[in-house]
């Protein structure tokens, strides 16, 4: 139906001699969680390259670092998601280490080809998530319950693939190429990585692409966007920090598949969550279950689709984490659930549901493991990091908390 | 000391800007049965909340004055130290724990700090005696009947050694025999020596067991009714209930012409399984194009319920009868699909299932039509921000954008927003459920100005309202409901306050 009076009055832009400083301080106030994240990541970064006299930002730490990030970072997705509609899933951990194992034993074992493996592997984890999806959403049992089994369960399950030969060594180099190697280079200049810089530069120009054509299309709308010097500032700002980490990558190997993975799945799952129907349909959820019901979005088909959504990134986590070891072990997975739903909760997701976005819980994966990563690297007792990162998690929620309180 | 067990004294209290009670004066003598009554919003439960604590001394003005002393009640504790305890309509009982756990709740016999088990049954026992409940102390208070749960609840307050009994509404979820065996405790009660305030919608019983009945009405003690003096008839009390002057805000809509039946219901009952009784009983009501029609009743008389069967029952009841669309017998299974056939529903309670306050005017006003900005589900960012903003506008919603959070809006134009969501579906039918509650004057009258627009835009209208100037201002039919049925239906130029509020307190 038309609106009664069909006649919109979009805000005028902004003229260009508008007060810069106090547009600077309405974006700051409007996104201080997000760039509260960056600064503390930043100020990590520094404070680490500082006290290892530079090794924290060498390119082969760097490298290794967002390696290390790549099988918690995709579960930390995945449980975005589950936290926003009000659930949890403690079950992720054991149900990649249980993947891993499967895929270990499919190829080492059955010689099935890695090109085979993986999507079958792939629609296992699917098919594991939406069991817990069902027991949540059709049965009714709390997710805390229902994952916590399927924990015990999986468990089980991968001590029982292992128990007999313990660990299941994988050779396929191609399988073992997404944990551990790197994309192929075309040529290497005075030490660079060549085709890195070029998909770095690719990233950059589709970045500017992308932000100026959004810009264009509000303006053909006649609304409100910010300043040009505001606009430049940022896409120059964006484009030498994809720069700087390019070309720090390029000074090693390059892009891992990993990295390429994860920036994958970042990118899918942004896209779905901010700009499709299915995607508002789940936040819609998580803020008011009521209301989202009312209004004729199914509340149970959302929990399935996340839960199916969980399932096939912890299939994925455990591939990466299999590859990355070269094998799989009767441990794989142990604890994976807690670093993944500590990131998101550093990242900014609510516990109280319908907040939080997948780019904030990778930068909160990437944090957390940035600790650890600089804390080793300063040869920090394991008992102090772990004491360390407890206060990291509880400084994040409790400035989100007070942020929204203020904001209230 | 004078012979009024308690004396409220001009209380007034304010809830930000708007006045629930002025200078009200409330008196009750030793020993009788007062009765409190009033429409719904009339201050009669804000006035028992001040008695009891709930708002603690100093967020009033006014005096309570408890067997002649002035009290200052900081908190339900303290009244209830002083003798004075309040059943509400919605027991307060722990469904898993015994009976006689819950009526030594929060009281336990100890000895030392222990408690003593066989010392509670031995006195539960005495109470339920009392009360005249017959059941075994060791019964888990969820697999008692809402009757027998009240007497529990009777009990409680009788263990606290209770001066001042507060009944809310005590029989609205009762069957008549449940009722009629509660009013004669009440009785018993009074005999020795227990003073009780009873709220109740149901005049008969009013009249039945009253020895004084007070009327409120927007606040304000309109006059104290004495059974001594015979002046205690379904009448006086009605007129007295009603007797404000509708203020002539509502605007007035030229054409009347109506079509066909758009919705029609026959037979309809809706079973709730987690309350365990019917909340929709037999009723038919139809609604023809072009029409807006009224349904009133008390609180708890099932309108919500009746909205909410006929709108996909989200609430998942057991329905038995027929429901026509257009003339064509339909079944809905989920909100969707009546949706998808042209009806909307404006909730009562906008903050609790209606809105999503953590969100934003646009999303909130996209959230039930997503697909309708969308292509190959991928929202248009730009269009929902220009269709919302269009709403935004020929809604009067006040905000700097369609980017304000919901939560951070006034009341009326959350509800404006609540409108703009449904309206974005393009419904043929709207419900409105209580669609001016807890907003000013100024918006109240915006939203009736939208509603004679839709209708004249070849919209039907089912507005469900506490509100009697509302319901006849506003509608062209009335139906009245009341435990669950409907009552009556009243073509406008019949319909006028008493004879709806007879209806509705049947």
């Amino acid at each position: 139906m038309k609106p009664i009076t069909g006649k919109p009055t979009p805000t005028a832009p902004l003229t260009e001699k508008s007060n810069f400083a106090a547009e600077a301080r309405t974006m700051a106030k409007k996104n201080i969680r997000e760039y509260g994240m960056y600064i503390a990541l930043f100020v990590i970064v520094v404070v680490f390259s500082f006290l290892t006299d530079g090794l924290f930002i060498s390119s082969r730490n760097i490298s290794n670092l967002l390696d290390q990030t790549g099988y918690i970072a995709v579960l930390a997705v995945g449980m975005t998601l589950v936290i926003v509609i009000r659930h949890i899933d403690l079950s992720v951990g054991y149900a990649a280490g249980f993947m891993g194992a499967i895929a270990a034993i499919l190829m080492s074992d059955a010689g099935m080809s890695v090109y085979l493996t993986i999507p079958i592997i792939l629609v296992i984890g699917i098919f594991l998530g939406l069991v817990n999806g069902f027991l949540i959403a059709k049965i009714g049992i709390p997710s805390f319950v229902a994952s916590l089994a399927l924990y015990l369960v999986f468990r089980g399950a991968l001590l029982q693939v292992t128990e007999r030969t313990g660990t299941i060594l994988v050779e396929d180099e191609r399988f073992n190429a997404l944990g551990t190697g790197f994309i192929p280079d075309i040529a290497t200049v005075g030490g660079l990585h060549v085709l890195t810089l070029i998909l770095g530069a690719v990233f950059i120009l589709f970045f500017i692409y992308s932000d100026v054509s959004k810009r264009r299309n509000k303006l053909k709308y006649r609304f409100e966007v910010i300043s040009n010097t505001m606009f430049t500032i940022k896409l120059v700002f964006v484009s030498v920090i994809i720069a700087y980490i390019t070309w720090v990558l390029a000074g090693y190997k390059g892009f891992s598949w990993t990295m390429i993975i994860m920036l994958a799945v970042v990118a899918i799952y942004h896209f779905l969550t901010s700009s499709t129907v299915i995607g508002r349909h789940i936040y819609a959820v998580g803020s008011n279950p009521e209301a989202a019901k009312l209004s004729g979005i199914s509340v149970k088909k959302i929990t399935f689709i996340v839960f199916g959504s969980m399932g096939l990134l912890s299939a994925l986590s455990g591939i990466l984490y299999t590859a990355r070891l070269n094998s799989a072990t009767t441990t794989a997975g142990t604890l994976f659930e807690l670093d993944a739903i500590a990131a998101a909760y550093v990242g900014g997701v609510s516990a109280a549901g319908g907040v939080g976005k997948v780019t904030g819980s990778i930068i909160g994966a990437i944090v957390m493991m940035s600790l650890t990563n600089g804390m080793n690297l300063m040869g920090v007792g394991i008992s102090y990091q772990y004491m360390i990162r407890g206060a990291v998690l509880a400084a994040a929620v409790i400035f989100d908390v007070m942020t929204r309180r203020k904001r209230a | 000391m004078s012979k009024y067990i308690l004396e409220m004294n001009d209380i007034s209290k304010e809830f930000t800007g708007v006045k629930a009670l002025s200078n009200v004066s409330f008196k009750v003598e030793k020993g009788e049965i007062h009765c409190l009554v009033g429409e719904n919003g009339a201050g009669k439960s804000t006035l028992m909340k001040v008695l009891s604590g709930v708002y603690p001394h100093g967020t009033y003005s006014g005096d309570i004055v408890f067997e002649g002393k002035i009290q200052r009640f900081g908190s339900i504790s303290d009244s209830v130290g002083a003798g004075i305890v309040i059943i509400y309509q919605e027991l307060a009982l722990f469904p898993d724990l015994s009976v006689y756990e819950n009526i030594f709740a929060g009281n336990e016999v100890k000895r030392g700090a222990i408690v003593d088990w066989n010392e509670t049954i031995a006195r539960a026992k005495d109470m339920l005696r009392v009360v005249k409940l017959d059941v075994n102390p060791d019964m888990l208070v969820k697999d008692l009947g809402v009757g027998k749960q009240q007497l529990v609840e009777i009990a409680k307050a009788l263990s606290k050694n209770v001066k001042l009994l507060i009944l809310d509404e005590p029989t609205a979820a009762l069957n008549e025999n449940d009722s009629e065996n509660l009013l004669k405790l009440l009785q018993e009660l009074k005999k020795q020596g227990i003073t009780c305030i009873m709220i109740s919608h149901k005049l008969k019983e009013v009249i039945a067991i009253a020895d004084k009945a007070t009327v409120l009405r927007d606040g304000h003690t309109i006059c104290t009714l004495d059974a001594a003096k015979g002046e205690i008839t379904e009448n006086a009390i009605i007129k007295n209930m009603v007797g404000r002057e509708i203020d002539d805000i509502y605007p007035k809509r030229s054409n009347k012409n109506f079509g066909s039946n758009v919705l029609e219901i026959r037979n309809w009952t809706a079973y709730d399984p987690a309350l365990g009784r019917e909340v929709v009983k037999d009723a038919g009501i139809h609604v023809r194009q072009g029409e807006i029609v009224g349904i009133a009743g008390l609180m708890g008389s099932g309108r919500t319920e009746l909205a909410q069967s006929i709108f996909g029952n989200p609430k998942s009841y057991r329905i038995q009868g027929e429901l026509l669309m257009n003339g064509e017998s339909r079944k809905f299974r989920e909100p969707k699909d009546a949706i998808e056939a042209g009806i909307a529903y404006v909730t009562e309670d906008r903050k609790g299932d209606g809105l999503f306050l953590i969100q934003d005017i646009k999303q909130n006003i996209t959230a039930a039509n997503l697909q309708a900005i969308a292509s190959r589900g991928v929202i248009n960012d730009n269009e929902e921000v220009k269709i919302s903003s269009e709403y935004k506008d020929s809604l009067n919603i006040k905000a700097p954008s369609v980017e304000q959070l919901v939560g951070n809006l006034s009341g009326g134009n959350q509800q404006k927003v609540s409108l703009g969501k449904w309206l974005f579906v393009g419904p043929k039918l709207l419900i409105l459920d209580e669609p001016t509650r807890g907003i000013d004057v100024g918006a109240k009258f915006e939203i009736y100005t939208i509603m004679n627009r839709l209708i004249a835009e070849g919209m039907s209208i089912i507005m469900i309202s506490s509100e009697l100037g509302e319901v006849l201002g506003m509608s062209d039919r009335v139906y009245v409901m009341a435990e669950g049925r409907i009552k009556g239906e009243l073509p406008i130029e019949e319909a006028d306050q008493e004879k709806i509020m007879k209806l509705a307190t049947q």
